[in-house]
């Protein structure tokens, strides 16, 4: 017998190898990728359900905080340059989205179309509210609205400030509760989802111990034993998570389009996200957990019988 | 080759495995190690593998200091060890060439020489018309030969069988022990650890024989001591 040559660097066929190993792998042990896909896809497909109404929930709560105005009034006789500087001094605050300035005859044309429709006629061409030039200033978030009202109030040439505080105060104290809510059940959720996940990897890996102690009786290094089982458990975790993705992407939309359709004074108040604004997030979100639990599940595991 | 100086293994219940055992294999050798069940031949093979360190004393394989290898090097130096095991721990879920490739996919081995190295092996150990065969479709015999196959196919200088014949009936146990004796001719140091006292009686080789972790005799061809 002739002594044959002992590679001992890394080879791009080694390489293959183990990237091929890793998919043989999955369609050897077949049930146990379609139970460890099944809970993942579970898992994820629960994940994914509560993350979209959580989000369009907290969308629609935003979108009523952006409608929130505080108006500033200004002081009888006030000159033009002044209520632009009070404009842009307003526009540098931290707390302010976007303002927009109402002039007297803008405000009043929008009170007459509000509250006295035809009988504004008699008022012929007069503004009866010659004072009422305001700024609607929008903020970013509604909890911000008093420090931003106590700032405007001392400016020079504020004659009044209105707001709405008990708007502001429930919307602001619904955003927090959806918040820390939201918070809590992802996080239970989550938990619950690394635990079975990585309960059903584990099972599936012990099972092949035996297999890991020939391996390593061989000679075989703690990489080329590992490698496949991990490729194994990020493909598996990969397909668990697109699938429940792929359902969800398509029930989505029927269902807004049916809420749409069947509620339609609701959805003229609220209005809903789109699929592709939840799935901005929901999807890296879903991807990475699911390749990560197959990941550090397979990782873990087989390095706890890897040590022979 | 293979040296054990004073060498002893306690585990944590009970007496000692092995107690000062001292000795020395050359290369070429053709040994076999006999002795009742816990008399240590299994806790010897278990060193010499390092998949047990010693509790006292020093072995030297291959001029390496076993116990000293880090878990890192570990790999490395059981790739100079061919081994068969008595259950033949075949891979069940991969055919006959996949399994003996697999012990050349790990020393890295470029597919093309694999090509040509596995069919060469496996007509070596009689099994060249098989090579598409699952573990579970081969006898007994035939499953060790395949476990020889992928031992020999990186040719270690050292072979350990650890019971190679325990599981198969005397025509298949000779078989395997006539290409134990092909390979050692071949340059091979064998060691076999084995209750067969047929075998041992009949084929003339160095006996050592281990009682309650000590050895108790080592002769060359030597026969099967039944009482010590």
């Amino acid at each position: 017998m002739t002594r044959r040559k002992v590679h001992t660097s890394m080879r791009f066929s080694t390489l293959i190898y183990t990237i091929k190993q890793g998919i043989v792998n999955i369609f050897r042990n077949k049930w146990y990728s379609l139970a460890s896909m099944a809970t993942i896809s579970a898992c994820l497909f629960m994940f994914g359900i509560f993350y979209s109404l959580v989000a369009n929930f907290q969308y629609i709560v935003k979108e009523a905080q952006d409608g929130v105005a505080v108006t500033v009034f200004f002081d009888e006789g006030i000159s033009d340059d002044r209520i632009a500087e009070i404009g842009s001094l307003i526009e540098k605050r931290a707390e302010v989205s976007h303002i927009n300035f109402v002039s007297a005859d803008a405000a009043w044309e929008s009170f007459k179309d509000d509250y006295l429709g035809e009988y504004a006629d008699g008022f012929g061409d007069d503004n009866p509210l010659p004072n009422s030039a305001n700024y609607e200033v929008y903020l970013n978030d509604v909890s911000m609205q008093d420090s931003l009202v106590t700032y405007v109030e001392s400016l020079d040439g504020v004659r009044r400030v209105n707001r709405s505080e008990v708007t502001a105060n429930t919307l602001s104290g619904m955003n927090k509760l959806i918040g820390y809510a939201s918070a809590g059940i992802i996080i239970i959720l989550l938990a619950v989802s690394i635990f079975l996940i990585s309960n059903t990897v584990t099972i599936g890996i012990s099972v092949r111990k035996e297999e890991i102690n020939i391996m390593k009786y061989i000679g075989a290094t703690d990489f080329f034993v590992r490698a496949p089982f991990v490729i194994e458990g990020m493909l598996i975790g990969l397909a668990g998570s697109v699938l429940p993705l792929a359902i969800i992407y398509v029930i989505y939309n029927n269902v807004i389009a049916y809420v749409s359709t069947r509620f339609s004074m609701l959805s003229q108040l609220l209005k809903f996200l789109t699929v592709d604004q939840v799935f901005q997030v929901l999807m890296p979100i879903s991807l990475i957990i699911g390749i990560g639990i197959g990941f550090f599940g397979s990782f873990s595991t087989v390095r706890k019988h890897i040590r022979v | 080759m293979i040296t054990l100086e004073n060498v002893s293994k306690a585990y944590s219940t009970g007496a000692p495995a092995l107690n000062n055992v001292s000795l020395k294999i050359e290369a070429g050798e053709f040994v076999f190690v006999v002795g009742d069940s816990g008399s240590g031949k299994s806790t010897l093979i278990k060193l010499l593998l390092r998949e047990l360190l010693p509790t006292s004393g020093k072995i030297m394989v291959n001029d390496i200091d076993v116990a000293s290898l880090r878990h890192k090097q570990i790999p490395k130096y059981r790739r100079k060890l061919g081994v068969v095991f008595q259950d033949f721990r075949l891979l069940k879920d991969r055919n006959v060439y996949e399994n003996v490739a697999f012990a050349q996919r790990i020393v890295q081995t470029p597919t093309k020489e694999i090509k040509k190295n596995v069919p060469s092996i496996l007509s070596t150990v009689g099994l060249a018309g098989k090579y598409k065969a699952k573990p579970k479709q081969l006898s007994g015999g035939e499953q060790q030969r395949v476990a020889l196959a992928r031992a020999l196919v990186n040719n270690p200088p050292i072979l350990l069988a650890d019971e190679p014949t325990g599981n198969l009936d005397p025509k298949n146990s000779w078989e395997i022990m006539k290409l134990l004796e092909e390979i050692n001719e071949r340059g091979t140091t064998v060691l076999v650890v084995t209750h067969n006292r047929e075998i041992v009686n009949a084929m003339k080789k160095r006996v050592i024989t281990m009682n309650k972790g000590v050895i108790v005799n080592d002769e060359k061809e030597g026969t099967y001591i039944d009482e010590i």
